[in-house]
């Protein structure tokens, strides 16, 4: 019954373009731009740390049924998505092949380390690939990904340039709206947690006088943390920034003793109740750093 | 007056909307300047990924240990069964682990290719698995040949980088000789199902313990195996799994060559794995509970002093372990094992295997710590009561690895 049930459900499942995205904003992203046309799986949620997720077996199910895989690449999914791409040997669905999909490749990144030395933390050596923080950089996917769709499904391109158009209109306007309200931001001064907002930062034009983490991917030592609190009372910051899947002890620390409010942005779509598609997500931020700002 | 008044208005309004369409016009010119300067970067960076992803990951694994414990390892024996060399409780003191060096890549769009040697501290290089997978089968079908680890069980395939303790479990010691890989092909099937469901076969050569000698023209093993799994929530993952190993074995030789063992043999093992985190996170908190049972049937005749001794013997085992990442960086584990010997009949009447009626057990507890995703320093206790003589072992041991990041199976 179960074999029957299947041999029904499948034509139709089918007639939808399987997208397996890695993570939510390139799951939202999908589905903006594929609209009715796809189905669209998240591997990961917002209060997961993308640099570290199990490759769980229900994952490797999902990918293998994938008509297109949008990962970020940039090495973000080192720890678990060759795994993925290996068990699941999909053909439609290899590095190299149309039914994969690296968003790192359609954008510029930044701080290339010139030496990867692993003395100085979990380094990326492609860059930065927390891109995803700069609306900017998912206006470059989105054509990419436009183009990919319609190479899939020439039969439809028709649609998903309608599609496109209509989102790439809303995303250029609410970019202007951003930057209008985020005037305020610019020159503000804040601390981090992890290395996850350089891109937010270069967009908004804030100030990043501290991280918490010594080393990117090595939680900070109380030694470290005290010495990051002097340098605030010379360096003064308006706000400490971490993501919602992040340990919030070290921010908590720090903000108990310097008096520095935490913003827990949502860093991806499902980040907080609200943020739940790309522009509430980018809306979000800007408001949950403006009340900081004011406050 | 009042002419004036809506004539300042009016150019107040025009003012305005000229000034944001200037102003959007900027943006766009921006935007623009913008995109022409990152395709700029872009391509120059495309040039050099280019060359990076042409090199295949290499990655060199190190370890070493210090081991406490009493009894001599050259006397280590569990009764009722002929192990295979090299699966004792180690060194005393002391020691250097075997050093991994793992070459990967994908070959072409149809292959991947993998190779692992460990060079053992005694200076020799054995060539651990050297397979070529295909990543480009239709239906689901994914093909493997060359050696490799068997699908058999959980802890078959990891490597001992990736265990969660310093010693494999004692069934893996006992009846598969840490691992039972060998040199063949595998055919496994993934279905088209939202949760995840697996079969798959092996044929091996039959060179290795618990096979030997070859058998049937060099195809003297097979397995079949399925696996299972899925999510509950977000939190919860499992996997479950059910293998069958069967083999022809000619001559094994074990106890420095002075038993000989032909007959079959035949494995079954069952396999449990479950992890939590909370809403999926593992890099906070992360809970692992895992459990397997294995049993193996050995019929044939055992050569010992040059008597042949008939055998019809089961041997089974199992054990569970719990291992919880309880802060960042900090894992603590428990884990229980267990033996049964069941009928060995007076096989081995007379030798240092002689059953008795003792029923090997042991218990660990282990406690680490990870500096980074490529560092590891163990700390573990066994109470081990598998060989005759009970012991408390200590071990401290390091492992760490240099070059590619790895990712790992579930």
């Amino acid at each position: 019954m179960v074999i029957t049930g299947l041999l029904l459900v499948a034509p139709f499942a089918q007639a939808k373009l399987q997208v397996f995205a890695c993570e939510p904003e390139w799951a939202a992203l999908a589905k903006a731009l594929g609209g009715d046309e796809v189905s669209v799986f998240s591997a990961t949620t917002a209060m997961q740390d993308p640099h570290r997720i199990q490759a769980r077996p229900s994952l490797i199910a999902r990918m293998r049924r994938a008509d297109l895989v949008i990962c970020n690449g940039a090495g973000l999914e080192a720890g678990w998505l060759p795994v993925l791409l290996r068990r699941a040997a999909n053909p439609a669905a290899q590095a190299g092949t149309a039914g994969y999909f690296e968003a790192a490749d359609y954008v510029s990144l930044i701080d290339i380390p010139h030496n990867v030395d692993r003395a100085e933390g979990d380094v990326h050596p492609q860059g930065d690939p927390h891109f995803h923080t700069d609306p900017r950089n998912i206006t470059n996917v989105a054509v990419a990904l436009t183009k990919r769709l319609q190479q899939l499904e020439p039969d439809k391109a028709g649609r998903y340039k309608r599609q496109a158009g209509h989102f790439m209109q809303q995303w250029r306007q609410a970019i202007h709206r951003w930057q209008q309200q985020a005037k305020p931001l610019r020159g503000v001064a804040i601390v981090t947690q992890h290395k996850s907002w350089s891109y937010l930062i270069n967009w908004l034009g804030l100030k990043e006088v501290a991280r918490l983490e010594a080393k990117p991917g090595v939680p900070p030592s109380t030694v470290y943390l005290e010495q990051l609190l002097l340098r605030l009372k010379q360096q003064p910051a308006s706000m400490i920034l971490r993501t919602a899947y992040q340990q919030g002890r070290p921010s908590a620390w720090l903000a108990e003793r310097s008096g520095l409010p935490v913003v827990v942005l949502p860093y991806t779509v499902g980040g907080n109740e609200a943020a739940t598609d790309l522009f509430a997500l980018f809306d979000e931020t800007i408001r949950l750093l403006l009340l900081a700002v004011q406050s | 007056m009042f002419f004036k008044r809506a004539s300042l208005l009016l150019a107040g309004l025009w003012a305005v909307s000229v000034t944001t369409m200037a102003d959007e016009q900027a943006a766009m010119q921006q935007d623009i300047a913008n995109i022409k300067q990152q395709l700029r970067v872009l391509q120059a960076t495309q040039q050099g990924r280019a060359a990076q992803s042409a090199n295949p990951d290499v990655s060199l694994i190190l370890s070493g240990s210090y081991g406490d414990f009493k009894n001599d390892p050259e006397q280590y024996h569990i009764p009722g069964i002929s192990r295979a060399e090299e699966t004792g409780p180690g060194q005393q003191g002391l020691s250097l682990a075997e050093s991994e060096l793992i070459i990967s890549s994908n070959i072409d769009d149809l292959f991947y290719g993998r190779f692992t040697a460990a060079l053992t501290p005694e200076n020799e290089v054995e060539v651990e698995e050297a397979f070529i997978q295909s990543l480009a089968l239709p239906a689901g079908f994914t093909a493997q040949a060359g050696r490799f680890y068997s699908e058999l069980g959980y802890l078959n395939a990891q490597h001992p980088h990736s265990w969660h303790f310093v010693d494999t479990a004692l069934v893996y010691r006992a009846l598969l000789g840490n691992h039972y890989g060998d040199d063949g092909i595998q055919l496994r099937w993934l279905a088209p199902t939202d949760f995840y469901l697996e079969l798959g076969s092996e044929v091996f050569s039959g060179d290795s313990y618990p096979m030997a000698g070859r058998a049937n023209d060099g195809r003297g093993a097979q397995t079949a195996f399925i696996k299972l799994g899925g999510d509950v929530g977000v939190s919860h993952s499992w996997l479950a799994g059910y293998a069958l190993l069967q083999g022809d074995v000619r001559e094994r030789l074990t106890e420095a060559d002075s038993v000989a063992f032909s007959g079959e043999v035949e494995v079954s093992a069952l396999e449990l794995v479950w992890k939590w985190a909370p809403q999926g996170n593992a890099s906070q908190r992360h809970l692992i509970i895992q459990a397997e049972w294995l049993q193996r049937q050995e019929t044939g005749s055992y050569t010992i002093s040059s008597i042949d001794r008939p055998i019809d013997a089961r041997q089974s085992g199992w054990y569970g372990q719990v291992v919880y990442q309880f802060m960042p960086r900090w894992r603590f584990g428990l884990r229980y094992d267990r033996l049964k010997i069941e009928n060995p009949g007076s096989a081995f009447e007379g030798t240092s295997l002689e059953t008795g009626d003792h029923q090997p057990e042991r218990s660990s507890m282990m406690l680490d710590y990870s500096r980074s995703e490529f560092s590891r320093i163990r700390l573990q206790y066994n109470r081990d009561e598998s060989g005759i003589e009970a012991d408390n072992q200590w071990f401290l041991q390091y492992i760490v690895s240099m070059g590619a990041h790895g990712a790992h199976r579930f």
